[in-house]
């Protein structure tokens, strides 16, 4: 035999594997230890372990969905929703980057300048209709990263439900904005000061550097 | 025994609550299975059909889904297929469902009831020794026990007609497979009861209940039989890990491939029956048939534990505890057999051939000739 050879021995087959009869209790003892298990969970008033965090072996697995629903990863990418700034208006500033970087082109923005006299005219604009087809939409997060200002955001944690028409499933600026992401958070995660507040710093280009 | 129309009266009773009760704990052990493999996997098992009632939703824990099962099979499409054999393949399904429901007729599911001496105690005095009784089971027939054997035989019948007359490949491969399985493993059912015959001393079940109810349970007696006739009785009713006639994943569904819903429900019914019969059967054999321990016609005898004098009950209660055990004793033998049924995966086919003739067939003679020698040196005391 060469050297370095390692010589493993075939497994042998004892009495008792022979026999069956051994091995066909031990093989009745796992299932009624599961069975004896579940029926102490399932019983009225039993306790079941928390199934979204539990390993093999505890018990019954069992999601009861429609009543039950196992919680998305926070990364996970589900409905858009359009954030608010702390007085409430949209904090998109219109600038099309999001539907400019869509890939399925479901995105559309009309941009609108905000009155004359309004502190924030010249500054940035505002999207007078923001608007998802939801239908088109392939969930690749784009729109997120595109996005400067932290204005659109994909935290919702809900899934799109089956509508009735099409045509529900168009999403607009109103019906985005009134998402909640699923903290219940609504606000931007990317406040700065508003035009106007003596903590703005205004547009460089008008200083004259 | 009673005789005239009062004897036609209890019969028909007795045959009416044997095959209704027979038919619907078949669609209970439906749920009892789904359930049970259910939590043996980890799973909750179905629990949704509902109906409504006042307003209100009832799911009585999914043990509607075998109604709804029932109703959907009835309204699905009755399709015989076109190059079938019209007769025989109406016929399969009935043949297989009627055997293990006939096989009932003459298990005994509790003792004679004195309808005159219902409640006095049984031997004592003011006992009317002359009253007629009426039997716990139907049939009175001296054959006993070859009864059994006769109707568990036809049963093959079912599978192999249904299989050869389907006119598909995998439903005659299905069938031959059933026929051959089925053949063989009643050599092993029939010789691993002849030690109990000369232990008995009789073939009628009822008589074999008395003497391990005067003596001590079958199984004690006939341990190896016991084990033997267990595994040729869950191989007979054509369930996992003895499915091979019906493998699946080998022959689609074996030999009801070609059959749809009532029909399919109908095998499906009679394998479920078939698994009750065989409990009852290992029950009455084996298990002390419906009586309780310790428990004689008179009432509980505990000389064993010191206590020299038997708590006395009437005949009634004794009738009534032991229709009741022998219920509990064939229930829990169902459950058993249906863990083992999710505990097991499938044999090969050859294993099956194998265990049958080679292992079982060898140790059920062994069984034979163990027992003749122990009677030869009890009875020569």
């Amino acid at each position: 035999m060469a050297a370095g050879t390692i010589v493993i021995k075939k497994p042998r087959r004892t009495a008792a594997d022979q026999s069956y009869v051994v091995e066909l209790v031990k093989g009745l003892g796992v299932t009624f230890k599961h069975l004896f298990k579940g029926l102490n969970q399932m019983r009225p008033g039993g306790q079941r372990p928390d199934v979204t965090k539990m390993n093999y072996d505890e018990g019954v697995a069992t999601l009861e969905y429609p009543e039950e629903k196992r919680p998305y990863a926070r990364r996970w990418r589900g409905v858009h929703r359009l954030t608010l700034r702390p007085n409430g208006d949209v904090r998109c500033t219109a600038c099309l980057m999001c539907s400019t970087a869509c890939p399925a082109q479901c995105i559309w923005i009309k941009p609108a300048e905000f009155p004359v006299g309004h502190p924030s005219r010249g500054h940035e604009r505002f999207p007078e209709e923001f608007v998802i087809d939801e239908l088109r939409c392939i969930f690749c997060g784009y729109c997120v990263e595109a996005c400067p200002v932290d204005a659109i955001r994909m935290d919702t944690g809900l899934h799109m439900t089956a509508l009735d028409d099409r045509g529900s499933f168009v999403y607009d600026k109103k019906k985005l904005m009134s998402q909640v992401s699923q903290d219940g958070d609504q606000l931007t995660a990317n406040t700065r000061p508003e035009p106007g507040d003596a903590s703005h710093g205004g547009i460089t280009r008008l200083k004259g550097h | 025994m009673i005789t005239g129309t009062t004897f036609w009266i209890a019969t028909a009773i007795k045959v009416f609550a044997i095959v209704f009760g027979l038919v619907n704990l078949g669609a209970i052990l439906l749920w009892v299975e789904r359930r049970q493999s259910a939590l043996i996997q980890d799973r909750m098992g179905p629990n949704r059909a509902s109906i409504k009632l006042f307003g209100k939703e009832f799911r009585v824990a999914g043990l509607l889904h075998s109604a709804a099962d029932g109703v959907k099979m009835l309204w699905k499409e009755d399709f015989v297929p076109p190059g079938a054999d019209k007769l025989l393949y109406q016929l399969a399904p009935v043949i297989s469902l009627v055997p293990p429901l006939c096989l009932f007729a003459v298990i005994p599911f509790g003792p004679s009831i004195y309808p005159d001496n219902l409640r006095r105690v049984f031997g004592s005095e003011g006992w009317n020794a002359a009253a007629s009784y009426i039997p716990l089971h139907i049939s009175m027939a001296d054959s006993g026990i070859l009864v059994v054997f006769a109707m568990a035989s036809s049963g093959v019948l079912g599978a192999a007609l249904a299989g050869s007359s389907s006119d598909n490949k995998f439903s005659l491969l299905g069938g031959i497979r059933a026929a051959s399985q089925m053949v063989s493993y009643e050599v092993t059912m029939g010789l691993s009861l002849v030690g109990s015959f000369m232990v008995f001393q009789t073939v009628r079940l009822e008589q074999m209940v008395q003497w391990q109810v005067d003596h001590v349970w079958g199984i004690f007696v006939q341990p190896l039989a016991f084990i033997l006739f267990f595994t040729a009785a869950v191989a007979e009713t054509k369930r996992v890990p003895f499915d091979a006639p019906e493998g699946e994943s080998e022959i689609v569904a074996g030999y009801f491939t070609e059959y749809q819903p009532m029909k399919m429900g109908m095998f499906a019914l009679g394998e479920l029956v078939e698994v009750m019969t065989s409990s009852a059967l290992i029950t009455t054999i084996f298990l002390g048939g419906w009586q309780f321990p310790f428990l004689k016609l008179d009432g509980f005898h505990l000389e064993m534990f010191g206590i020299a004098k038997p708590i006395v009950l009437s005949h009634l209660a004794v009738v009534i505890i032991s229709a009741i055990t022998f219920v509990v004793k064939v229930g829990l033998l169902v459950l058993l057999q249906m863990q083992i049924r999710w505990t097991l995966p499938r044999f090969r086919y050859d294993q099956i051939m194998k265990l049958g003739w080679r292992i079982l067939l060898p140790a059920s003679l062994i069984n034979i000739l163990l027992t003749g020698i122990v009677l030869l040196f009890v009875n020569a005391r």
